[in-house]
């Protein structure tokens, strides 16, 4: 099957530089591979021979199996490297440990760092395809998007729908690449939790900020918890798990506010009893593990994008 | 010795000399390192004479806040280096930091230093001493003894005294010396991570914010405390539109504080972090566009009293890595002039005269250096620039030994060529002539 697909990038590194066509085209991409993998054998033929490489300097479970996954059902082989297993904790230098992975017939770089830029450095200093899977609080382009796919599945178009992000936005690369992809896909964004977390200053970027969680959560077509970032902050800004609970965590009577049916959704891992009532975390509004199969089907697409476009393939997508 | 080096003619340019309020065509003259008001026709007859006609003829430039990383550091930037930069920037007079290794707490460090400058320098080298042992806040460098080494200043420069108590009997007791006090205003508790300023682009980026209050505070804690003691507090680079507003209504006062404003800070803003760029990662950070702006009104109205470079050199591979891991700091001396001109002159914000006051005498009156003015009996310490030229900035052809540039590639007007110290030629325009 060939279609009309726009895309002209090597490397995800942030959706800002993404139209909404772009976007599309990697939703349209996931979709055909959505239908694929419900077959009997859901390997693609797509990136057989290339080594795909997840440099995961920061930990990750779901994202990097995911990644594992997407690379392998498109019949790539993969190699991952850890932070402590690499030699960075040696003192080598990103550069240098980017262009010994090229020098080792990499083909693709996934990189989790724990330094917001990371990639847009890495880009810079090798030019095989680089794939941001999270990198600091600046950006998780993949996340966003498998958020995105899985509101479309479920709601139809976003267009001028309600999604409101809920937790520690401050510190939180999930809540940057989905704000950014939410509103170029015409849907609202409301922002929502304490102050020191949410600041003000984030309605530059045109959402609407929330300090109290009524208001916040009343006709929201979904609302997407985020966890609270103890690696990525110091203790004073907020004063302790409990009152954030107490103040900002989602319930059943809380999520009576959403609309009927609202989505929940969590990018995980999920602190049960913290942001979000474990009841509700199983309860049919919740679509979290969706989320983690829909992980698997926008890295595949995007993988199988930026290769095509390197290597300067055209694109086609499984029947 | 060749007459040459003694006596110094400098014919039909339009001397600049804004400590005596001069601005006139005429000839400038020296004889053995001093300024002189004229030269006897035997005199005329054996000068090193110098054409300057259609050029700007002004007092050396003088920066008070510079990194030399000598000793210590030598791979970034060393004396000799640094003071060859220097020179092609048109400058005469530096003041050096102390964050060397080991840092200046003690007199030994100080005379080493200036062994070094007396040796290799090409251009006058102050040097200042720490506020405290080892720059960590705690315990009083001996103050009396660094000034008796040579000392100008005293300064825990990137490491902000944080105890109250401990700055208030360092400027007590600098007091004593008639040393001025130059802090770094910097809360480090409202700072920990932070790597650029806090606001709109922090939040995009993803980068930790560095909030102005961190700066603000520091500099009306030092208000207070110059009021409290007498003691002259001057404020090293600042940044913050607050800070500004805070010196203003204090030297109002007559609170004997005073302010810096680096080139860097009057150009440029934290939307040219969009990239991730390293060589905009300095210290403090670049701010808001209004922030950039109170400065250079602020340097307008003389609340700030004079440009610093800041000039903090780091090699290529410090640089060269992720935006969280690099080094704060960046080179200026080189492009100072050029880039301070087309801020404040060429943008008709200042006169020629303010301009080249800001990095001249006003700079040198607050560590009281013998420096800055064309004044009769002055040392002849003189640069000779073309306001006018364009020039292409290229940190590879600086003769400092890092290129951290953030003006890479820029092309700037105003160009220095020829630097004078003691009426001896040390910048042709082109090469270092000792």
């Amino acid at each position: 099957m060939s279609q009309n697909l726009d895309w002209s990038r090597k490397d995800l590194i942030d959706l800002k530089p993404l139209s909404r066509a772009e976007i599309e085209t990697i939703f349209k991409a996931a979709a055909s591979f959505q239908k694929a993998l419900q077959k009997k054998n859901k390997k693609q033929p797509y990136l057989e021979g290339r080594t795909v490489v997840n440099l995961f300097l920061e930990p990750s479970t779901r994202t990097r199996l995911a990644f594992e996954a997407a690379a392998q059902n498109l019949s790539a082989d993969t190699i991952t490297v850890s932070a402590s297993a690499s030699s960075l904790t040696k003192g080598e230098s990103l550069r240098d440990t980017a262009r010994n992975l090229k020098a080792l017939q990499a083909d693709v770089i996934i990189m989790r760092h724990s330094a917001s830029g990371a990639p847009n450095y890495l880009s810079k200093v090798v030019d095989i395809p680089v794939i941001n899977a999270g990198d600091g609080s600046h950006a998780h382009p993949t996340q966003a998007l498998l958020d995105a796919f899985t509101l479309i599945d479920k709601l139809g178009p976003l267009d001028g729908k309600k999604i409101t992000i809920l937790g520690d936005i401050l510190f939180s690369r999930v809540a940057r690449s989905n704000i950014i992809c939410l509103q170029k896909l015409g849907a609202e964004v409301t922002i929502a939790g304490p102050s020191t977390l949410v600041p003000e200053g984030f309605s530059a970027m045109g959402v609407r900020v929330c300090h109290d969680l009524q208001p916040a959560l009343e006709n929201a077509d979904a609302v997407m918890l985020l966890r609270i970032q103890h690696e990525r902050q110091s203790s004073s800004h907020f004063p302790s798990i409990g009152e954030y609970t107490r103040i900002f965590g989602l319930n059943k009577a809380r999520a009576k506010w959403l609309k009927p049916d609202a989505l929940i959704m969590h990018p995980g891992p999920i602190n049960r009893g913290v942001e979000i009532d474990s009841e509700l975390a199983d309860s049919p509004q919740s679509v979290i593990l969706e989320q983690v199969t829909n992980g698997i089907l926008v890295r595949m697409a995007v993988l199988h994008l930026c290769h095509c476009h390197h290597r300067g393939l055209k694109i086609k997508l499984p029947a | 010795m060749s007459n040459n080096n003694d006596i110094l003619w400098i014919t039909g340019g339009r001397i600049i000399d804004p400590a005596n309020n001069r601005d006139e065509t005429a000839d400038l003259y020296a004889v053995k390192g001093l300024l002189v008001e004229a030269l006897s026709d035997d005199q005329k007859a054996n000068a090193h004479k110098v054409d300057a006609s259609g050029l700007v003829v002004s007092p050396g430039l003088v920066d008070i806040h510079v990194h030399f990383r000598d000793p210590g550091q030598t791979h970034k930037e060393s004396i000799r280096s640094g003071s060859e930069a220097a020179a092609a920037g048109g400058y005469t007079s530096v003041v050096c930091m102390p964050n060397t290794n080991p840092v200046c707490d003690n007199a030994g460090t100080i005379q080493r230093i200036n062994d070094t400058v007396r040796q290799n320098a090409v251009i006058r080298v102050q040097t200042t001493g720490c506020l405290t042992i080892g720059m960590n806040g705690e315990q009083l460098a001996p103050t009396g003894q660094l000034k008796e080494a040579g000392i100008v200043a005293v300064t825990d420069d990137g490491k902000c005294v944080q105890s109250n108590e401990i700055m208030r009997r360092a400027v007590e007791y600098a007091k004593m010396f008639d040393l001025p006090v130059m802090d770094h205003c910097q809360d480090a508790s409202l700072t920990e991570g932070a790597v650029m300023n806090e606001g709109e682009w922090s939040l995009k980026l993803g980068l930790r914010g560095w909030p102005k209050a961190a700066e603000d505070i520091i500099v009306a804690r030092n208000t207070v405390l110059a009021e409290l003691t007498g003691a002259h507090i001057h404020m090293q680079h600042v940044s913050s539109a607050a800070s500004v507003d805070i010196l203003r209504q204090a030297i109002a006062r007559g609170i004997p504080v005073s302010g810096e404003a680096s080139p860097h800070h009057i150009e440029f803003t934290d939307a040219c972090l969009k990239d991730y760029d390293t060589l905009y990662k300095m210290n403090p950070p670049l701010r808001a566009d209004a922030d950039r702006e109170a400065l250079i009104k602020g340097l307008c109205d003389g609340t700030l009293a004079c440009i610093a470079t800041d000039h903090a050199p780091h090699t290529p591979t410090e640089k060269d890595q992720e935006f969280d891991y690099a080094p704060f700091g960046i080179i200026g001396l080189e492009n100072a002039l050029a880039s301070t001109l087309e801020t404040l002159y060429h943008s008709g914000r200042c006169s020629l005269n303010e301009v080249l006051a800001l990095m001249t005498y006003k700079g040198a009156e607050i560590c009281k250096l013998n420096a800055g003015t064309l004044s009769n009996g002055a040392p002849a310490d003189i640069c000779i620039l073309d306001p006018e030229e364009t020039w292409t900035v290229d940190p590879e052809q600086f003769f400092s030994h890092s290129s951290n540039c953030p003006w890479n590639g820029r092309k700037l007007r105003g160009r220095v060529k020829g630097t004078y110290v003691a009426g001896r030629q040390v910048f042709d325009g082109d090469k270092i002539t000792v």
